[in-house]
């Protein structure tokens, strides 16, 4: 299967979204702590530039201009790198931002391995679990880039905290203009199969859909469940899956310790079809530097080891 | 003396009154020292200098204060009660399950709170995103925010110190409630900012300084630093830890703590005999 990369980044993607929401909405800033550049800032900073504020590299600061912008009338969307956007800010966000429930967006960029050859400093390995763990918070992972102009657009419109993970540089297409996103809702991208459920989200899903051949040519049919919003989870999603293939497997660039899989995990246990749910993932451990690509690969996410896992799984 | 400064310092005495109560009746001890350190300053902005309207809380033109200083939080329920925002009541039930009056001040649950804070070190980051919006929303609204002269040393306030200034902030006013005391003991002995004042300066801020107990002056330095223009300002008050109650005075102990009965019925005649004399 020959893979096919966007032809532009999600940073670039998202930064669509953010300039029609400017549009949109007169009263909504994008500060960022020397990322104004990195972001996807630019086409709003062409427009809009008396709204863009870059405020050195300082994130609490950005964070809590951000929880003041919100707290005076305005909306406001912030942006770093997934280890600053989910710890360095972590308490901002938690007691500023949730806590008193306001309109601030987190954009997380260089999320999982895609802060690639910067090393674990930069990639955002936790992030998930962090945010995960905070009420009135809102997650959500896109897959590519035209689901993230599109998944974008809803998480600027919706009022109240929200961490959007996206990534770095050009990532394999999976999806297209088509694309459908409803927050809160998973997308089933193969609804057949009842062997086993896939749920995935982020860079995985364009490869556990390379995966997919290897473990039909085993003869096993399984359901694909794209769950882009990890938190609110789409519970009657995975209680489905849970009921009608008895199995789960899911599949995330995040440790397996808190995001994607722990989420699943928590909705399975709770319902009245508990089943085993085998977590694809990085495995607790710190990874290294390296070529996106090659990480993935070699972090448990090659469609080899995906087919492997789904494959031992029935 | 001007009538408007003998109301101030009367209502002064009322909040020291309603601190020294909420210390005596709040669930477990609340921050009385560090309240009434900064009463006078929190008593001349509510009732004197900013605009603000009780029976509209959200009102969009109002002006902002944020304690960031917030576990001194008993001063603000206080000069809010007194000044209409919900019943006296109220000020009985704070640290108490199910109360609007939070150990720290919590924006959804007390009407009037600007910013919800007490995690020290992140107000004036918050009061410098509102001043940011409300200046480029054209309005005229002032933005305050009370600091700790302990709390300086957090790293954030300094982050914030240097953007104000390139933001071109001069609708935010930041108060230093300069006590000389943290949890611990004096603020030198435990970690100094040596020439605190200058390194604002030097940083782009119009720093002042007020005695932070002399009524007239309070009000006249908030009007200066109101109508300064250009750059924000800074006011360093030098104030007194425990202020208006004699043994709470210069004394840490009152950090946080609660008052036993006869200490509450001392505090109580104390500031009685001051209210005579006003």
């Amino acid at each position: 299967m020959s893979v096919k990369y966007d032809t532009i980044s999600t940073r670039d993607a998202f930064g669509i979204a953010l300039v029609e929401a400017a549009r949109e909405y007169p009263n909504l800033f994008a500060i960022g702590a020397d990322t104004t550049k990195s972001m996807g800032f630019k086409p709003m900073m062409k427009e809009f530039p008396d709204r863009v504020i870059n405020n050195g590299i300082a994130e609490q600061n950005m964070a809590m201009i951000g929880a003041g912008i919100a707290a005076a009338g305005g909306r406001a969307v912030i942006a770093t790198y997934a280890p600053f956007a989910s710890m360095r800010i972590s308490e901002q966000v938690r007691t500023f931002i949730c806590y008193p429930d306001l309109d601030v967006k987190i954009i997380s960029g260089l999320s999982g391995l895609s802060g690639n050859i910067e090393g674990v400093t930069h990639q955002g390995l936790e992030d998930i679990g962090v945010m995960r763990s905070m009420a009135n918070m809102v997650i959500v992972v896109p897959a590519d880039a035209a689901s993230c102009t599109i998944a974008s657009r809803e998480v600027l419109k919706y009022t109240g905290p929200a961490y959007l993970r996206i990534g770095r540089g050009a990532v394999e297409q999976v999806f297209d203009s088509s694309y459908k996103f409803v927050l809160g809702k998973a997308n089933l991208l193969d609804a057949a199969g009842t062997d086993v459920a896939v749920i995935c989200n982020g860079c995985a899903v364009a490869r556990v859909l390379r995966a997919k051949a290897l473990w039909e040519n085993a003869g096993i049919h399984a359901r694909i469940i794209e769950m882009p919003t990890v938190k609110p989870i789409d519970a009657e999603a995975i209680l489905a899956a849970a009921h009608d293939c008895g199995r789960i497997v899911t599949v995330e660039e995040h440790n397996v310790i808190g995001g994607l899989g722990s989420a699943v995990c928590e909705v399975v246990c709770s319902g009245d079809a508990p089943c085993l749910v085998t977590r694809v993932g990085i495995d607790d451990m710190y990874t290294e530097s390296g070529p996106h690509d090659q990480l993935l690969d070699k972090y448990n996410l090659s469609p080899e080891h995906i087919a492997a896992v789904v494959k031992s799984a029935v | 003396m001007n009538e408007s400064i003998r109301e101030l310092k009367l209502m002064a005495n009322t909040i020291r009154r309603d601190i020294v109560d909420i210390a005596y009746k709040a669930q477990g001890p609340s921050h009385p020292g560090p309240a009434l350190s900064c009463t006078d300053i929190v008593t001349a902005l509510y009732f004197n200098i900013m605009k603000v309207d009780p029976a509209n809380p959200q009102w969009p033109e109002r002006d902002r204060l944020i304690l960031s200083k917030g576990h001194a939080c008993p001063v603000i329920y206080s000069a809010l009660a007194e000044k209409g925002y919900f019943p006296k009541e109220w000020l009985e039930t704070v640290r108490r399950v199910g109360s609007h009056l939070q150990g720290h001040p919590d924006m959804k649950k007390t009407p009037g709170v600007d910013m919800t804070s007490g995690s020290l070190g992140n107000g004036l980051a918050a009061a410098l995103g509102m001043a940011v919006y409300l200046k480029h929303e054209g309005k005229s609204s002032q933005v305050y925010c009370i600091l700790g002269d302990g709390e300086i040393q957090e790293g954030l306030v300094w982050e914030a110190v240097l953007a104000a200034p390139a933001l071109g902030c001069d609708n935010l006013t930041a108060i230093v409630d300069c006590n000389h005391l943290q949890s611990c003991g004096a603020v030198p002995d435990i970690q100094d900012v040596p020439g605190m004042a200058r390194a604002w300066e030097d940083l782009g801020w119009n720093v002042l300084r007020c005695n932070g107990h002399n009524m007239e002056e309070i009000v006249s330095t908030l009007e200066a630093a109101r109508d300064f223009r250009g750059r924000p300002t800074v006011i360093m008050a030098d104030t007194v830890k425990g202020k208006g109650v004699s043994y709470m005075e210069f004394n840490n102990d009152w950090h946080q703590k609660v008052p036993t009965k006869e200490q509450y019925e001392l505090a109580v005649q104390e500031l009685e005999e001051a209210r005579i004399c006003l």
